[in-house]
């Protein structure tokens, strides 16, 4: 039978891709704060947040969700090599099977439960702003919380505009605007920087260091929303709305995120740039940002990217 | 089901046309048509009018989305509007956003909707309970005529202005505002809540219609524990219609006064609440995605059935897994909003809300995998079409399970992989369902068989053709790619150009689709009565190919004691 043959073709080949999927997926080098070329899982993650949800998808979903496929497709081949009308031309009759029945329905319902453990430990973490005494989870989902995450000592507001991000730092009163950069742009100002990611003026964020983000929208503007991969953080930007999340990155460097809600015609042209710096490089950016007023003049203190 | 059904009413029903008041013929027989039948076959027309509109908009997305950098929208423009240079392009980029919106209304509301609730359902559910026609046959014949107006304004708002200087509405087919609003001060947003409004007193006059139909014109025997899973699918999918759609209508309704008379529903400078309009409309849309499945489960269950010649495996807990699917679809909305700025308390509440889906839909999974255990199956075109649906439909379940921890979500919510999902579940999970519906009831409908060969060349291009479009997008997802981007960063580019392939050769499939109806149409092979032999158990099958123009004209009797 061709379509049996072929279906057991297809059972092997989709079951070594899918076994292989997750293994392959931590293995893959990548690149810290931006998709690299052909990537097929998470960003790499600098943040408790996003270790607890890369350790919750790579360790838990996704092979979870493989597995519950490979299970399906393996019923499905079986059924298509068994009884077919070939090798089982007699049709049974039965219609129940009370075991059966209750199996389908009690085990499924304690994979979720299984789930749900550690996804309410994941989900609590990114809802709660660090006081100092709470513990994280961190990569260890199944623990109680072994993380410790400084108070936050940094606050920083982020406004959604059309079609470009406004960045406040509250403790000092100072805002300005972050531009998407063009190719040209790029070329002359940044080499070497990522298309439509980079812009004129990156958020500038100490390491090491929790920040509380509040994230609103212009008054009279649309909604937007916040979302950089490798912390692990997404918050819609509404207006009339003050959202607010935290991360902490441990590593420097630049992390690149987009809008990630409908607002218009350049909705794909206002990339989010976060600069993590070391906290003396920060003290001395902030400091001269709030004597200045002048984005530029106090970005020339920071190292040359 | 029902397999000792009184054969009596076939031979009745043969010679009843003729000496019934006379046929209408000509226009007149489909304008002016009151016969649930002549109206299933108008629907599924319609469908597919419409779904070819949807998918090529789809088309010139995936042909923009080939490549970084902007291909063609920027093109398309100048074309259009006869603008150069940054003009064009940002009428492009607006333009881009139009397609998504109008793809998304299009294939919802016209495409997915019209073939299950409009064309399969008004068609088959009566013959199915042995009725001989719908309750309300004058108001069966308005829901039709109302959908071709309302896929006209849709179709027309890409011609009227939508924010200032540019055409159409480009606001996403959920059409949150401010975007919907004041990002949109043109009459084009007018023109799709106008559609929405119209389409969807449609859905609800069918709505009560099939509801009607169900619960009071069974015939004699035909209890509801007895009725055939197609007919229970489409029941709790009329109670869905019938209790989401007017949230819509009301939610819609708020943003057209705040668009036109001055409310501030949604606007927060004046006291309103943009969050408040997602809570209105995800409480319609969560139970829409459901109105588009369910009556493909029951579609599902009949074929699947038929081709292994055994009855369904577990009948009470398939009706009520759907009954359950559907209550729970109430009360999971949120899911949709995880990032708006929800508290902890309600983001976990939603967690588990959603979670609980995966239950019944695990249940209704394995019933269908048991019924095909022990059977003795023919792989005929419809059962292809059936097996595909349960592999994919169980590829974007499982998906959607990951997305329901509001902690996962984080990272892809409003990503490519939340595309990926959804895809898996409605084109490739209903549209497969619709696919196998058509194959399985077309030698019904029309009296002829088509072309095994073409048939089956159609579901594996097709299959391998959509699978290639939106695998890939799980990945893109997984890295972060937003979604309703006309341009993306350079390290997106090798997915999405395997998905623009895949996009071609869905494109191939659907001409095989057509040239193999057409050439059914011409070969004109008579199928007979039963063209899928004993498994074939419903009461359609003991009627003629095509069906005479009024069926059961006297009551079929259920006599079985053991329907199922």
């Amino acid at each position: 039978m061709v379509t049996g043959q072929f279906f057991r073709k297809l059972g092997a080949v989709s079951a070594a891709a899918l076994a292989l999927l997750p293994a392959v997926a931590s293995a893959q080098d990548v690149g810290r704060g931006h998709p690299e070329p052909g990537q097929f899982h998470l960003q790499e993650s600098v943040t408790p947040i996003m270790d607890s949800i890369v350790a919750f998808h790579d360790g838990i979903l996704m092979w979870t969700i493989s597995l519950i496929v490979l299970f399906v497709l393996a019923l499905l081949v079986i059924v298509v090599v068994r009884f077919n009308a070939k090798s089982n031309p007699v049709p049974a009759r039965f219609t129940h099977n009370t075991l059966i029945e209750v199996v389908w329905t009690v085990v499924p319902i304690l994979i979720l439960v299984v789930i749900a453990i550690p996804s309410f430990g994941v989900l609590a973490d990114q809802m709660t702003v660090p006081d100092g005494e709470r513990k994280y989870l961190g990569s260890n989902i199944f623990s109680l919380g072994e993380v410790e995450v400084p108070e936050a000592t940094v606050t920083i507001k982020a406004s959604g505009e059309q079609w470009y991000w406004n960045y406040e730092y509250v403790d000092q009163g100072v805002a300005f605007d972050s531009n998407i950069l063009s190719e040209a742009e790029i070329a002359e100002l940044k080499p070497g920087q990522p298309r439509l990611l980079a812009v004129n003026n990156e958020l500038v964020v100490p390491v090491d260091t929790t920040v509380r983000l509040q994230v609103t929208a212009s008054p009279t503007g649309v909604i937007h929303a916040f979302a950089v991969p490798s912390f692990g953080i997404k918050v819609d930007a509404v207006p009339g709305r003050l959202n607010e999340t935290w991360f902490n990155a441990r590593e420097t460097g630049i992390y690149y995120g987009q809008c990630s809600e409908l607002c218009g015609k350049d909705h794909a042209f206002m990339p989010i740039a976060v600069r993590v710096v070391t906290a003396d490089e920060y003290e001395a950016f902030v400091a001269a940002l709030a004597e200045s007023r002048d984005y530029n003049t106090a970005a020339a203190l920071l190292p040359a990217l | 089901m029902a397999n000792t059904a009184n054969l009596e009413a076939h031979a009745t029903g043969h010679d009843q046309a003729s000496h019934d008041h006379h046929t209408p013929t000509g226009w007149r027989r489909w304008v002016y048509s009151t016969n649930h039948k002549d109206i299933g076959i108008m629907y599924l027309v319609f469908s597919i009018v419409a779904g070819v509109i949807g998918g090529l908009l789809s088309g010139a997305m995936r042909l923009e989305l080939q490549e970084p950098g902007i291909q063609i929208f920027h093109g398309l423009a100048a074309m259009s509007y006869g603008l150069e240079g940054d003009a064009a392009l940002d009428a492009g980029k607006h333009m881009f956003n139009v397609f998504v919106s109008a793809h998304a209304l299009i294939m919802v509301f016209f495409t997915v909707m019209p073939a299950t609730m409009g064309g399969f359902a008004n068609y088959f559910a009566p013959l199915m309970v042995g009725a001989p026609d719908t309750a309300f046959p004058r108001i069966n014949n308005v829901a039709f005529w109302l959908l071709p107006p309302a896929l006209l304004l849709t179709v027309l708002s890409m011609f009227f202005e939508g924010p200032s200087g540019a055409l159409g509405f480009g606001g996403g087919w959920t059409a949150y505002p401010p975007l919907a609003t004041s990002g949109h001060p043109g009459p084009a947003t007018d023109f799709v809540i106008f559609s929405l409004h119209v389409a969807g007193v449609s859905s609800i006059l069918g709505a009560i219609n099939l509801i009607t139909t169900i619960l009071n014109m069974r015939a004699p025997g035909m209890t509801l524990h007895k009725m055939p899973l197609f007919a229970w699918s489409v029941l709790v999918t009329a109670f869905l219609l019938l209790l989401a759609l007017p949230v819509l209508a009301g939610a819609i309704t708020m943003m057209l006064t705040d668009r036109n008379f001055g409310t501030t529903f949604f606007a927060p400078d004046g006291g309103g609440d943009p969050i408040l309009y997602q809570h209105l409309f995800w409480f319609f849309g969560h139970p829409e995605v459901y109105i588009m499945i369910l009556p493909g489960f029951g579609i599902i269950s009949h074929i699947v059935a038929t081709f292994s010649r055994k009855p369904v495996f577990g009948y009470m807990a398939m009706a009520y897994a759907m009954v359950a699917i559907g209550f729970v679809g109430f009360v999971v909305w949120a899911h949709h909003m995880y990032t708006t700025g929800l508290s902890l308390d309600v983001q976990r509440y939603f967690v588990a809300a959603t979670m609980v889906i995966a239950v019944p839909t695990g249940v209704k999974i394995f019933s269908w995998i048991a019924t095909m255990w022990g059977g003795s199956i023919t792989f005929r075109i419809p059962m292809l079409w059936a097996i595909g649906f349960i592999f994919l439909f169980t590829v974007g379940g499982v998906t959607g399970v990951v997305l329901a921890n509001a902690g996962a979500d984080r990272a892809l919510h409003d990503t490519y992989y939340v595309v990926a999902h959804f895809h898996y579940v409605l084109s490739l999970g209903a549209v497969f369902s619709i696919f196998a519906g058509w194959y399985y009831w077309y030698p019904k409908m029309f009296g002829y068989m088509y072309n095994e060969f073409l048939g089956k060349l159609h579901f594996w291009v097709m299959f391998v053709g959509v699978n290639l479009i939106f695998f890939p997008q799980h990945f893109l997802g997984l890295a972060g790619m937003p979604r309703r981007y006309i341009d993306y960063p350079d390290a997106f580019a090798l997915w999405n150009r395997v998905s623009s392939v895949g996009y071609y050769v869905t494109f191939v499939a659907m001409i095989i689709f057509f040239y193999a109806t057409w050439e059914a149409s011409r070969k004109k092979r008579p199928a007979g009565d039963n063209p899928w032999g004993d498994g074939a158990t419903t009461l359609e099958w003991t009627l003629s190919s095509p069906p005479p123009f009024h069926q059961f004209s006297t009551l079929p009797k259920i006599e079985s004691k053991d329907a199922h």
